[in-house]
């Protein structure tokens, strides 16, 4: 019976459809994105390089001493002296390994890279609060962007792009930016309803509303997306080694290589201390945030 | 001319809108709709608002009374019929005209307040005068006012999260307030108060609504309230059931449904003495105490009390209109008196007014 099902499916189905075209369209629109659109991939190569090797040197210009104290003063500024002296006493751990020069590459890739996902990620995100069509296309797309495996889609941009870090801040950007969208929509949609009736009944207009109202009750949940960017596009950048991304990446894809156990967990305990560094201070400016600070009163 | 006028309103949900409304017209109930999904909030009101009146509209949740509320500022479209502010009619404004209008003509109060939970009590308050461009001292000098109005002073820069919930209402008051609009909307604005908080604030708006001589339409589900502070009251579900004052709603129900809802009523507070007098009949009356014809049943107990003889009930010029005894305010308090319609109406149209409920209660 089963075996009947089987060939009945094989014959009327399966063997009649063609082998599953997807992979073979991204592929021929990859190749013909190369030749059409160089001049567009050049530009950005380019504009994104410089960036980051801008802010690598600006943030290697100082001696690492000297930045530990700054990271320290900046987490004190965010949360407070506690933090202040957690951050600071990581930040000398990583000084204190080989690496603080990968270290700050690395950082230097999370910022650009999580910049822009940012930049795209919060109009996207009011447009989805905004417009069902635009919230009912952007999901599947999100989904794809954030469960495609980094791998299948790395290849392909290095081909577009050159070696080099862009391919990894690309890469980045593509991972990280999901989560930004669905917090700003999801933040912009539990906005109470009633207090964008009362914008409406004094006769706010529409952008008026989303400015004044909206997007500063929504502001914790986007600061939240805003953290998940970072996080996830640090994940990212460290996998991005693996095609030359630089950085810390770089160090661990080649400790692998040589079985240098050290040299990895000295690489990894960096990554580790950076994702602190980086969760915290996102944290502690959430909490700074107009709506989160009246929200803390009420307690 | 009206500050608010309405005519053959109605508005439908769902699918099939506009044949349910012409079902509607034609004389079907609302529940007997051929089209399943739609939900009719809004039946049928022709009504009018003067200037300077606090107009009630009074039902249960599902009574169509939020729907209807937002219909008078364009949050929500009508299926059919005509609104007019000030005699311009709603549905002839471009979304910006309407916007101009709210602005500057009407503005409202919410049943959860709808405050802006970063904003201290001053900058919520000027927020309507914000969205109209002022600027940012005057504004908020006017809010200051605006909030010494409602009682808010010491107050001006907290945030809602630390008011209690009847301060944050009156921020929502001085909101509007500050707004300046002849037109004050007002959707259950006090129903999420403690019932001692919102006897304030019922005591307040009057207080302020006699100083201003704003026009109010004030929706709520509680028929005491409604009576407490409405010129004219609406009782809807849906339709109007009945639209008169408290008095009238209370004396003559128009069917059983508003019969029900009067039931509920502290009918001392509402009834006035000339609503429970007697006819003078051929007594001599020149010895009685005298009371205003005004004056709420519950404080006529201690001068029918204290004095042997009737109270004689007065109108402004001091001519006698009835006299109030124990006998006829308790006659007045009793439900069955005037919950029945049927024995109601016979009462009304009985040219001695209560023989017909005082036989039928003999035998019983």
């Amino acid at each position: 019976m089963i075996d009947y099902l089987r060939n009945w499916l094989w014959t009327y189905i399966w063997k009649p459809l063609p082998d599953m075209p997807f992979g073979d369209w991204m592929e021929s629109f990859i190749r013909w994105a190369r030749d059409a659109w160089a001049a567009g991939f050049d530009a950005v190569d380019t504009g994104l390089e410089f960036l980051y090797l801008h802010l690598a040197d600006g943030l290697l210009w100082l001696p690492s001493g000297v930045m530990v104290l700054l990271f320290a003063a900046l987490a004190w500024a965010a949360k407070g002296w506690k933090l202040g002296l957690g951050i600071g006493l990581g930040m000398f751990v990583v000084a204190w390994t080989p690496y603080w020069e990968e270290t700050m590459q690395t950082l230097s890739m999370v910022l650009v890279s999580a910049a822009i996902a940012i930049l795209l990620a919060i109009p996207l995100g009011i447009a989805a609060a905004e417009s069902k069509a635009v919230s009912a296309i952007a999901r599947p797309v999100l989904d794809f962007m954030q469960t495609l495996p980094a791998f299948v889609y790395l290849i392909p941009v290095v081909m577009l792009f050159s070696v080099g870090v862009v391919p990894g801040i690309i890469a980045t950007i593509i991972f990280a930016m999901p989560p930004g969208v669905r917090l700003t929509e999801l933040g912009l949609r539990q906005v109470d309803g009633e207090v964008v009736e009362a914008g409406q009944a004094f006769g706010a207009s529409p952008a008026r509303i989303l400015a004044r109202i909206k997007l500063p009750l929504a502001l914790p949940t986007i600061m939240a997306g805003l953290n998940q960017v970072i996080m996830l596009a640090l994940s990212m950048v460290v996998i991005a080694g693996l095609v030359g991304g630089g950085g810390l990446g770089s160090v661990i894809s080649g400790s692998l290589g040589r079985l240098d156990i050290a040299a990895g967990f000295n690489a990894g305990l960096a990554v580790v201390l950076l994702a602190i560094l980086l969760d915290r201070v996102t944290q502690g400016l959430s909490d700074r945030t107009p709506v989160a600070r009246a929200a803390k009163l009420a307690r | 001319m009206s500050a608010i006028a309405v005519d053959s309103l109605y508005k439908v949900f769902g699918k099939g809108a506009r044949s349910a409304v012409a079902q509607l017209k034609s004389g079907t109930p609302r529940d007997q709709l051929t089209a399943k999904s739609v939900t009719a909030a809004v039946i049928d009101h022709n009504w009018s608002i003067e200037p300077g009146e606090i107009f009630v509209v009074m039902g249960l949740s599902g009574s169509g009374k939020s729907t209807l509320i937002r219909m008078l500022n364009g949050l929500i479209k009508p299926t059919s019929g005509t609104i007019r502010i000030g005699g311009v009619e709603l549905g002839s404004l471009s979304n910006r005209e309407l916007r101009r209008l709210r602005r500057e003509k009407i503005s409202m109060v919410f049943q959860h307040f709808a405050l802006l939970p970063h904003r201290t009590v001053v900058e919520n308050v000027a927020f309507g005068l914000e969205i109209k461009g002022m600027g940012k001292p005057e504004r908020l000098e006017r809010a200051r006012e605006a909030v010494l109005l409602a009682g808010l002073a010491g107050h001006e820069d907290k945030l809602p999260a630390q008011l209690s919930g009847g301060m944050k209402q009156r921020v929502g008051l001085a909101r509007a307030l500050a707004a300046d609009t002849e037109i004050l909307l007002m959707d259950e604005a006090f129903s999420a108060l403690d019932p001692l908080i919102r006897q304030e604030m019922q005591d307040q708006l009057l207080d302020l609504q006699s100083k201003l001589g704003k026009t109010i339409v004030f929706i709520t589900h509680d028929l005491n309230e409604a009576m407490r502070i409405g010129d004219r009251i609406a009782i809807c579900d849906g339709e109007v059931k009945q639209l008169g004052t408290a008095e009238d709603i209370l004396m003559h129900p128009a069917d059983e449904y508003v019969a029900d809802f009067t039931a509920d009523v502290d009918r001392t507070r509402v009834l006035t003495a000339e609503a429970v007098m007697e006819p003078c009949g051929t007594r001599d009356t020149s010895a009685f105490t005298t009371v205003e014809s005004d004056v709420p049943v519950n404080e006529l107990y201690e001068p029918v009390l204290n004095s042997k003889a009737p109270l004689l009930v007065v109108d402004d010029n001091a001519d006698p209109l009835g006299v109030v005894t124990p006998r006829s305010i308790i006659k007045s308090l009793s439900h069955d008196a005037v919950a029945d319609p049927a024995s109601d109406a016979a009462a009304g149209a009985a040219p001695e007014p209560g023989t017909a409920t005082e036989e039928e209660r003999q035998p019983a």
